[in-house]
């Protein structure tokens, strides 16, 4: 499960904070303070893994991370995570964001949390990976604008806005996969005798 | 801040201006989050920025609590207010307006209003029960954007509580057309499960339809969900190892649509679930490691290391075939594979690469071998992490000869290293290794103030008191004696020198080692010195308080001699003024036992100052004292936890809806209470001094019905209560015994030579041979022992055994690393030269012996390295003379089983159950034991042509369940060196009778009888055993298996008056509710046939029924005469069954709620 997702730049100006654990306000902010404090100190050739965050860490979980230009973006997961394909997630969360904010930079994390979050909400849901698919990510995210868009345009027509949301479709893609003969049968446990 | 900043500011202007153009999604130039961010950006203190934030804060303060703004402004507020959080401002005026934000606004503004919600509260805040009504209504929604938002916010946090209100509509949602929808509630039922696991259990067949969904993205969803069922109970998912392989086979195929792809690999992330639920599944299970065979050889040729995913996707192989049953073939390709990554450039793989051998040489320690001089390159690597990482690797394959240059290496690291986790980690491991390992005292010692003085106050606190342990454990033979002289006189040495750099704790163990044991060098130094050393040490200023008390207390034991005294008697003077209670109480303490000798002869024996004292825990000899404080209008006693209570039932809001509460009595009787309360003092004054049972009189007054009032409030009853309870729940003392097949006995040694071409210099050749030492093919010669392996404690090694002795002289002969590493080549040599060292072949070629090594590893190394269960067999069939610790008779003949009901009766209330059916091995039952109830006779495993035969057999005592294996040798020849060994960590096993049996007759059965007890409640665990025995003619084999053991078969009646109950109920602390299914039938009222079956099913005692309510007990056996009571109360409501458990122990109430669902879906 992945517990914390954290982006703040190179000076450890927290730019987004997602916990799926709760942790209290302080512990919120001394593990941003810790986890930059861990992750600056490395240096570009070196591995992209940590372990050893008191907070967040111990030895069952894990920090991931990857420095883009002027942030770093940082996973905090535990021992059920693929180590190398959290990496993979944060390249596709970032191309993601590239794609949605057109060339993202750090000033479009800034001034859209609210949507940087609607796009990881996407991806990750409840500390699980939901998605991996960059443009099915973009196709959810768009059907949701598509719908902020109209409703900016009629504002004063509330019931034209009900009838037009009720009616809006999701594009679905028929995506079919044959997995066979899946035994659908309740195991049986021993009885008490 | 100074490029950034820059860059920030000269973006600004255009970012604003561009703003209108960009869309709706942009801010407008006027925006309050633009002004505060750019606000934000100009400052340049910390201070100022506080300064500001505060002001925003006032100003959305000022904005939300105005009527006139709209839902559109609080939402440009919403997000400002989210960043002033993130920056670590509180802003908790703002939730409710959150809420309302998501109650009330449009499907933008509740989006918005969502997300503020699920980053400002958390599971537990009561601000969220306002929001389970928005969230169900827009559950029902028809726009799916907002059925989206619900569930997103259901997966985030919900209270646990309301969970049942919601939980059918998201059930519903597993059906809905659209596959988006669908996937999201796959996702948030897994996260109900994981705060509730009860509550999901009806679904279960829900999830299977999820795992058979057309759509891969539901599939992939469900997923989670089995990677978590599974991990908990491989056993009962076995049936869905084929559609897993299945699945997988088509992903590996490239079924999937293309859409799936990544960096055209076909949908990398399934894939590795998929492997690990494989993983799992074929764990210590041949038959189902086997179906997945092919399809990891698949995966393993498909994945070409072509990018970073495909990588992701073969290290998940490569954990996944080392953790299922092995298969030469397979094993060779994932050493491999491993290779490739510990030899890769790319600096993540490396990583993954150690993280590998790490993980498989728990298993076969020969896989390091060829890689052992890029280990050794590793050693030195700049990022700290790999070294680590390489450490963590020496750690699982040191032994006792290579522990002195892995245990210098470690210490080195941490000479260097500043951070704190790293240090609490190895120096947790140093210690661990020097008290395995350790080949000698000086070395042991050495090595431990070492860790002391490098671990420091940072250091997890049992190393310093197992380490005092140690010391003062184990009989006053010379051996031990030589490990404490050796110690006083390090530490007398040590406090000579400069003393101001030693961390308080390793001061703390000096002390106490001084204090107990400096009389062992008495003879050769003047008496004072020691004292004199320790009176310096108080002065030193760095000393802390804590510290200083214990080097009084120290001193306290010490002042024997007149010069001793003298100096006592300074220090008290200095410390009797303190303003420190501890410490002047210390130095009264010195004060007046360093002048009568005779009562500190008496409170500070000499000899045997380890001996347990007897503590009264219930502190009986104040009862006077209270009595007379109670009578003088003291308020009386409350336990903490019922205080606490108190405090809630005050101040919180009440969440149990009203209809379940128990008993009406309890809340309708607030007078009596009070005349109760009063009358307390009288009657406890006149009880405790009837042996301290004063609940003998408030039993009276409620004893026939279900009165609950008063008991509460009187001291005496929850003293008394406090007093069984802890009678109940102190655990029996962990005796480890020495395990005599595990004893030491060093193999020969053997020595890699680094692989040719290569050309390392001398010293990392050294190294690696001093690293990797004991590592060789010798594995084959002790088959069961692993001794470098096995758990061993320093004290306990037997020393001077050839073996030892020999890695012993090395040592002592060798101070620095370097030249430890010489000697240790050169002594291996020596030892070689008995054995062939072929230089690749030891490490790679798989002898038959060594894959059943490797067999045999899987269970005995893989686990907790304690293994408790111990091993002894009985003959069977002849006169049998078991000896029971336990007083527990019930010595029924078998032909008396049907004919004797008393007895039976006594013992269980439904024997009717337990009818010996099969009868060839009913035969072999112990005489004692054959009355009792008991299981059927499950088969375990058999050989391929069946010449053994293995099965288990429960018999249910009063007291404990007992375990009985039946060998059954079907060949001709006898069985020899027989060895059962049982491990399951939740599980306390214990052999019953008498001397281990070494062997089988031909055509002959065995029984072992094991008694075995919980440890924690759990609903069901799974016990593992390894047989292992030899033929006359042939080689060591073993037979492996595992047997599910369920929470019920641990369940006891028990057997307490109304009146007992209702005094249990109020002084347990866990509790839980919910509604379980009524069982009807036709003659019965459904309340007594309900809580028939459970009886009958679980072994429940039915305490009392009265009207629509029950009240039922059991107990769950936790060692001899002890057990874990848990009660539950019963009212039927309508057509379900509120039940509501409550027990001293977190687990049992869940578990014990778990079976009684089963067994009424059962019924």
């Amino acid at each position: 499960m992945i517990k914390a997702i954290l982006i703040f730049n190179n000076h450890g100006k927290p730019r987004l904070s997602k916990f799926y654990e709760h942790y209290s306000e302080d512990t919120e902010q001394q593990i941003i303070r810790e986890t930059f404090h861990l992750v600056s100190k490395r240096d570009e050739n070196v591995c992209n893994f940590l372990e050893g965050g008191m907070l967040i860490g111990g030895s069952e979980n894990k920090l991931i991370y990857r420095h883009y230009a002027t942030l770093y973006f940082v996973f905090c997961v535990d021992s059920s995570e693929s180590g190398l394909g959290i990496l993979d997630l944060i390249q596709v969360f970032v191309e993601t964001l590239d794609k949605c904010f057109e060339n993202v930079c750090e000033l479009d994390l800034i001034f859209h949390v609210d949507k940087v979050h609607n796009i990881l909400a996407e991806m990750v849901m409840g500390g699980m990976v939901l998605e991996t698919n960059m443009n099915e990510i973009i196709t959810q995210v768009d059907a949701q604008n598509k719908m902020e868009k109209s409703e900016a345009g009629i504002a004063g027509a509330p019931a034209r806005a009900v009838s037009a949301v009720k009616n809006m479709n999701l594009p679905e893609m028929p995506r079919n996969i044959n997995i066979g003969d899946i035994s659908i049968k309740v195991p049986n446990l021993p009885s008490f005798k | 801040m100074s490029d950034v900043v820059e860059k920030t500011l000269s973006a600004l202007p255009s970012l604003l201006s561009l703003d209108s153009q960009a869309g709706a999604g942009k801010l407008s130039p006027s925006s309050k989050l633009g002004n505060l961010i750019k606000g934000i950006t100009e400052l340049t203190s910390k201070h100022e920025e506080e300064k500001l934030i505060k002001k925003e804060l006032e100003s959305i303060k000022e904005q939300v609590a105005s009527p006139n703004t709209t839902m559109r402004q609080m939402k440009e507020i919403m997000v400002r207010a989210i960043y002033c959080e993130m920056l670590g401002y509180q802003a908790s005026f703002s939730y409710i307006h959150a809420i309302k934000l998501a109650q009330q606004g449009s499907v933008l503004e509740k989006r918005v209003g969502y997300l503020a919600v699920s980053l400002f509260l958390n599971e537990t805040d009561e601000f969220l029960l306002l929001l389970v009504n928005t969230v169900l209504k827009d559950l029902q929604s028809t726009n799916l954007i907002e059925v989206c938002m619900a569930l997103t916010v259901v997966s985030q946090m919900f209270p646990k509580d309301m969970i049942p209100a919601i939980l059918p509509v998201v059930e519903e949602k597993l059906t809905h057309p659209k596959e988006i929808i669908r996937r999201k509630a796959v996702l948030a039922l897994y996260k109900f499960y994981l705060i509730a696991p009860n509550q999901v259990q009806h679904i279960h067949s829900k999830f299977r339809k999820a795992l058979c969904d057309k759509d891969p993205g539901v599939m992939t969803a469900s997923l989670h969900i089995y990677l978590q069922l599974i991990k908990e109970n491989p056993e009962s998912y076995k049936d869905l190892t084929g559609s897993m392989v299945t699945i997988l086979r088509q992903v590996v195929g490239g079924k999937l649509p293309l859409d799936f792809n990544y960096h055209s690999v076909p949908a990398p992330w399934l894939q590795i679930q998929l492997l690990r639920i494989l993983a799992y599944l074929g764990k210590e299970d041949q038959g189902t490691s086997e179906m997945m065979y092919d399809v990891l050889e698949e995966s393993l040729r498909r994945a070409e290391m072509n990018h970073n995913i495909t990588y992701a996707i073969l290290f998940e192989c490569v954990k996944t075939i080392y953790t299922v049953h092995p298969k030469s073939q397979l094993l060779e390709k994932a050493a491999e594979c491993i290779g490739n990554f510990v030899l890769s450039p790319k600096i993540n793989l490396k990583y993954l690469g150690l993280k590998a051998l790490t993980y498989v040489v728990q298993q076969d320690a020969n896989l390091a071998l060829p890689h052992q001089m890029t280990i050794i390159e590793c050693l030195d690597h700049s990022d700290v992490i790999i070294k680590r990482e390489t450490l963590e690797l020496l750690f699982r394959i040191t032994n006792a000869q290579n522990v002195t240059v892995i245990v210098e290496k470690m210490l080195e690291f941490l000479r260097l290293t500043c951070d704190d986790y790293s240090t609490i980690d190895l120096v947790g491991k140093v210690a661990e290794l020097a008290e395995k390992y350790a080949p000698d005292n000086v070395w042991f010692i050495q090595t431990m103030n070492s860790v002391f003085s490098l671990g420091g106050d940072v250091m997890q606190p049992d190393i310093p008191n197992n380490f005092l342990r140690l010391l003062a454990e184990g009989v006053d033979n010379v051996e031990d004696r030589q490990l404490r002289l050796f110690a006083v006189d390090s530490y007398v040495s040590l406090l000579q020198g400069v003393t101001a750099k030693l961390p308080q704790r390793f001061l703390q163990v000096i002390s106490w080692v001084l204090g107990e044991y400096s009389y062992l060098r008495e003879e050769e130094s003047d008496p004072g010195s020691v004292m004199r050393l320790l009176a310096r040490l108080l002065d030193q200023r760095h000393t802390s308080t804590e510290t200083r008390s214990w080097v009084l207390g120290a001193m306290t034991k010490l002042c024997s001699s007149p010069v001793s005294v003298a100096l006592a008697r300074d220090v008290c003077e200095r410390y009797s003024g303190s303003l420190n209670t501890v410490l002047r109480q210390k130095a009264q303490e010195l004060m007046i036992l360093s002048q009568d000798t005779k009562l500190r002869a008496r409170v500070l024996p000499a000899e045997g100052r380890l001996e347990s004292l007897e503590v009264d825990s219930s502190l009986s000899f104040l009862d006077g004292y209270v009595s007379e404080a109670l009578a003088a209008g003291a308020a009386p006693y409350k336990s903490p936890h019922q205080r606490q209570e108190d405090l809630v039932q005050e101040k919180a809001l009440s969440l149990e809806p009203y209809g379940l509460s128990l008993p009406v009595s309890l809340s309708s009787c607030s007078i009596t209470d009070r005349l109760t309360d009063r009358r307390s003092p009288t009657l406890l004054s006149m009880s405790s001094g009837l042996s301290g049972n004063s609940t003998e009189l408030s039993h009276q007054e409620g004893s026939t019905t279900l009165k609950l009032e008063g008991v509460k409030r009187v001291w005496g009853k929850d003293g008394y209560l406090a007093q069984q309870q802890s009678a109940g729940e102190t655990p029996t003392p962990l005796v480890e015994l020495p395990n005599p097949l595990l004893s030491p006995q060093s193999p020969p040694s053997q020595t890699q030579k680094p692989s040719s071409g290569l050309e390392p210099d001398q010293e990392k050749r050294q190294l690696a041979s001093s690293l990797f030492v004991g590592l060789g093919s010798h594995n084959s010669v002790c088959l069961m022992g692993r001794a470098e392996t096995a758990p061993r404690h320093f004290r306990r090694k037997p020393r001077g055994e050839s073996s030892s002795g020999a890695s012993e002289g090395s040592s002592n002969s060798s101070h620095s690393s370097r030249s430890a590493a010489v000697d240790n080549l050169l002594l291996s040599n020596l030892l070689d030269s008995t054995t062939v060292a072929s230089e690749g072949g030891a490490a790679t070629t798989t002898t038959p012996q060594q894959t059943s090594q490797r067999t045999l590893d899987h269970t005995t190394s893989n686990g907790n390295p304690h293994v408790e269960g111990t091993e002894q067999r009985v003959e069977a069939g002849g006169p049998l003379s078991l000896i029971r610790g336990n007083g527990m008779v019930a010595v029924v003949p078998p032909t008396h089983t049907q004919t004797d009901p008393q007895t039976q009766q006594d013992l269980h209330p439904a024997p009717a159950l337990e009818r010996p059916r099969d009868l060839p091995l009913a035969s072999h039952l112990p005489a004692e034991l054959s009355g009792l109830a008991r299981s059927e006779f499950t088969p375990l495993c058999s050989d391929q042509d069946s010449s053994l035969a293995l099965s288990a057999c429960r018999v249910y005592k009063e007291d404990a369940l007992v375990l009985l294996v039946f060998i059954s040798n079907n060949n001709d020849s006898a069985l020899h060196q027989m060895v059962l060994q049982l491990t399951c960590k939740e599980l306390e096993i214990s052999c019953i009778s008498g001397s281990p049996l070494k062997e089988v007759k031909g055509h002959s059965v065995s029984v072992c009888l094991h008694t075995v007890v919980m440890k924690r409640a759990s609903v069901q665990v799974e016990l593992a055993g390894l047989l292992s025995y030899q033929r006359p003619l042939g080689q060591p084999q073993a037979a492996q298996f595992s047997l599910s053991l369920s929470l019920k078969h641990f369940l006891r009646p028990l057997t307490v008056s109304t009146g007992d109950y209702g005094k249990m109920w109020l002084s347990f602390s866990h509790d839980l509710k919910q509604n379980l299914r009524l069982v009807t039938t036709e003659h019965q009222e459904p309340l007594t046939a309900t809580l028939d079956a459970l009886k009958g099913k679980l072994h429940l005692h039915v305490v009392d029924i009265i009207g629509s309510e029950g009240i039922v007990a059991c107990r769950l056996l936790q060692g001899p005469g002890q057990g874990q009571p848990c009660l539950l109360h019963c009212r039927v409501n309508a057509d379900s069954l509120a039940v509501w458990l409550r027990s001293p122990v977190p687990e049992l109430p869940d578990s014990l709620l778990y079976h009684c669902q089963k067994a009424l879906t059962e019924t």
